[in-house]
């Protein structure tokens, strides 16, 4: 049985990639796809300390954070097709302005 | 042995989500992650977490990762799939693979189910399901509405305005 801390190292690691993903990349899509990566690491977090406690809570939230992520992916993806539909280019620098 | 698996999953996982952000091309980017999210089923499945596996392969690497694999294709036009095709050895390749695979799989099915397979862990899909539909119903009900309203307002943006 592999301990639970390499999970949450793993974890850890994957998380830290996302969020220099997010920071480092001016692609909107590439950042939506490094906070889908953070998204999955905090689930492998979930469930590895679901399993460490015995109780099977963690994998419960997994599928609802799931359920979130794949609503999330569809209004975020149309977001974005609309901004390229009116700019004809996507950077998020661009859209520092919150306004059309 | 599992701790094997274990080491060489996270490695496979680390890399393609390093790959994820170093690569300038999107479509790279989303095969990359869609390796990630494979590797993070197979994590699952060592936790026991049967159930998760299956919905993860199924939902993030069949529905999500399509969805972005759409996007991509809309917004960055790529080329057409013209001219020489620069996988001419690979695909001499893929029929020997293909023909092997087919071997490997005909000779794990020939064989049935394994005689007096283990019995399920407590904790298995069906008990999450349980779970799922008595402490958690209310939030499961939830979910029904939040998907709705995904839905809808996908639609909604994603409509040409007139």
């Amino acid at each position: 049985m592999v301990p639970v801390g390499y999970y949450t190292t793993l974890s850890a690691v994957l998380f830290t990639i996302g969020v220099v993903g997010v920071l480092v990349r001016r692609n909107p899509l590439v950042i939506f796809m490094s906070i889908e990566l953070m998204l999955n690491a905090a689930n492998l977090a979930f469930v590895a300390f679901g399993r460490e406690a015995g109780q099977l809570d963690g994998q419960v939230i997994v599928f609802f954070v799931m359920t979130v992520a794949a609503a999330e992916v569809a209004v975020g993806l149309a977001i974005i097709v609309a901004i390229f539909r009116a700019r004809q280019r996507i950077n998020v620098d661009d859209l520092s302005l919150m306004r059309w | 042995m599992e701790l094997i698996t274990f080491l060489v999953t996270a490695l496979i996982a680390v890399a393609s989500a390093i790959g994820l952000v170093v690569r300038r091309n999107p479509l790279h980017g989303a095969l990359f992650l869609v390796v990630n999210l494979f590797c993070v089923a197979v994590l699952y499945l060592l936790l026991r977490a049967e159930f998760l596996a299956a919905a993860q392969v199924i939902i993030y690497a069949g529905a999500i990762m399509v969805l972005f694999l759409f996007a991509i294709m809309i917004l960055i036009p790529g080329r057409a799939e013209t001219g020489r095709d620069p996988f001419r050895r690979q695909r001499l390749a893929a029929l020997p693979l293909g023909a092997a695979f087919l071997l490997l799989v005909g000779v794990l099915m020939w064989g049935g189910p394994p005689p007096g397979g283990a019995p399920p862990p407590p904790g298995g899909a069906a008990a999450v399901g349980r779970l799922l539909f008595t402490d958690y119903l209310l939030p499961f009900e939830i979910t029904a509405v939040l998907l709705l309203a995904a839905l809808v307002g996908a639609l909604v943006l994603a409509r040409r305005r007139a």
